[in-house]
């Protein structure tokens, strides 16, 4: 069943234009050539990356920061400077994660003023993936789709799955086999096909690539790419919006195929351009761990080539050895001013920990990546201690407990008896 | 039996809305050239003006990337599926 490009387009391909609609088409970031808003993630003359392409005219006339504050607390708040036509119908409850002042993680890390952006507890599925699930699903049924799919390492099969049920889709997720018992039980409670692929993340999505040749299914971050990347912008405007109407002067970034990183940059940009906040010139910092690195390896050789690795790291949500958007997000961070760190395993559960013990959030391992990296640029002095500073926590530690087995010491285990209590804790009980 | 080339989306107008095709050729570098014979205007699409393939391509000989074999140097054999895929997914 092969589906060639033009019988996907006529399918699935124009929607009437809509007064709403702030989309105008689809650009190619390398070329410039114009696309209409149809099927289709890279440029058919020369692969590039596909960006939409907005009227900020309409939109300054529109998105104030009254009409925003006026408006419920979801990522849809910022709707103008989303790629869909008609009114959002997934994910209404999605977004507008909390942003809070991290004193005691502060003080642990020496720095002045610092900010965690907690996509932890993102509704419904805990990670940040809500977002661009949110924005590819409303624009999937838009183009007339009835089936969707991803290539996932884990959080984002759970936000396909979850949205895709709520909606009433059909939904095939593909994962690596070895992921976590945790982010496989996380999709098929919304009873999705969920296949398992021998491989690692990379093989899962060179598969997708193919699979959306063959099937007239929508694959979010393969043939509707440039609507569901857009998603990501909305934790940027939420991190903005959050700070009191400002860019932060850092912001620590966990980077896996580098999309959110090159999408906050975005959004604080066009915050900028439709004056909703001062310029500010944030500084950008990939967080990435040792085992799979090729990001950081390119941002620390000030190159544009990002060399594909094998990933062996127990941050599998990262674990992305052949990064989609590995230029954009070197390119990002270097122009920003900013830099990238990798940890190992060791440090990324140490990191985990001290937010916790911190905080009082438990991150996924993506988050302690963030952590540690931060840790380590700050030691460094690559962050400077007494500048604004953001924390990326995009992910849930509830789904990758396993790397934590054995690691966070023993429990104290008595009989239910006052004298068990006494012997064993009393010299803590002052 | 020939080498099969599995033909991305954005590419098939070239061969004719066929998303698998075959080529001969002992190295990556030769199929390319088969297939541009073949299909006159591909390996322009895939390469740049000095005949490098562009960033934003990747190539698999039988599901391996062929960054991580000797690249467009990568040999291949009758029986081998290559596959030709844009780097743009995936995250």
């Amino acid at each position: 069943m092969t589906v060639p490009a033009a019988q996907t387009t006529r399918k699935a391909g124009h929607t009437a234009s809509h007064p709403m609609s702030t989309m105008i088409g689809l650009k190619c970031r390398e070329c410039g050539r114009l696309y209409p808003k149809q099927v289709i993630n890279v440029c058919e003359y020369c692969f590039g990356s596909i960006e939409v392409d907005y009227d900020y005219k309409a939109i300054r006339s529109r998105l104030t920061r009254a009409a925003i504050t006026s408006r419920p607390h979801s990522l849809w708040r910022y709707r103008e400077l989303l790629p869909i036509d008609g009114e959002p119908t997934i994910g209404l409850t999605s977004g507008f994660t909390p942003l809070f002042r991290a004193g005691r993680l502060a003080e642990a890390l020496g720095v002045k003023e610092l900010y965690v952006k907690d996509d932890s507890v993102s509704h419904p599925t805990l990670s940040f993936k809500d977002r661009v699930v949110s924005v590819a699903l409303t624009r999937a049924k838009e183009l007339g789709f009835d089936t969707v799919a991803c290539a996932s390492t884990g959080n984002l099969a759970n936000a396909v799955s979850a949205h895709a049920a709520k909606a009433g889709l059909k939904c095939f997720v593909c994962i690596p086999a070895d992921l976590e018992s945790g982010k496989v039980i996380a999709s098929q409670v919304y009873r999705p096909t969920v296949v398992s692929i021998e491989g690692t993340y990379d093989d899962v999505n060179r598969l997708c690539a193919e699979l959306s040749a063959k099937y007239p299914w929508a694959f979010v971050n393969v043939n509707i790419r440039p609507y569901y990347a857009e998603g990501s912008k909305t934790y940027g405007f939420e991190v903005a919006e959050q700070l009191g109407w400002r860019a932060p002067a850092h912001i620590v970034i966990p980077a896996a195929s580098g999309s959110l990183i090159t999408k906050i940059a975005k959004a604080f940009n066009e915050f900028q351009l439709l004056g909703l906040i001062p310029e500010t010139h944030t500084k950008l910092y990939a967080a990435q761990a040792e085992g799979c690195s090729p990001i950081t390896t390119a941002i620390q050789a000030r190159s544009d080539i990002v060399k594909p690795v094998k990933p062996k790291t127990i941050a599998k949500s990262l674990a992305i050895g052949n990064p989609a958007d590995g230029y954009y997000s070197t390119k990002a961070v270097l122009e920003s001013g900013g830099w990238a760190e990798a940890v190992t395993d060791d440090e990324i559960i140490a990191g985990i920990q001290l937010l916790g013990e911190t905080e009082g959030v438990f991150t996924e391992t993506a988050g302690g990546v963030t952590v540690a990296v931060a840790k380590k640029l700050i030691t460094q002095g690559k962050i400077p201690r007494d500048e604004a500073i953001v924390l990326c926590i995009t992910g849930n530690g509830l789904k990758t407990l396993e790397p934590l087995v054995g690691r966070l010491g023993e429990t104290v285990r008595i009989k239910p008896t006052l004298a068990a209590f006494q012997e064993r804790l009393g010299d803590q009980i002052k | 039996m020939a080498v099969t080339v599995r033909i991305p989306t954005p590419l098939q107008r070239l061969t004719n809305g066929q998303g698998e095709v075959p080529c001969d050729g002992k190295t990556v570098t030769e199929l390319l050239a088969d297939l541009d014979r073949r299909y006159p205007g591909v390996k322009e699409r895939i390469c740049d003006e000095s005949g490098k393939l562009r960033r934003f391509v990747n190539i698999f000989v039988n599901e391996e990337d062929i960054r991580f074999l000797q690249g467009d140097q990568t040999t291949v054999k009758d029986g081998d599926d290559v596959s030709i895929i844009p780097a743009i997914a995936g995250g």
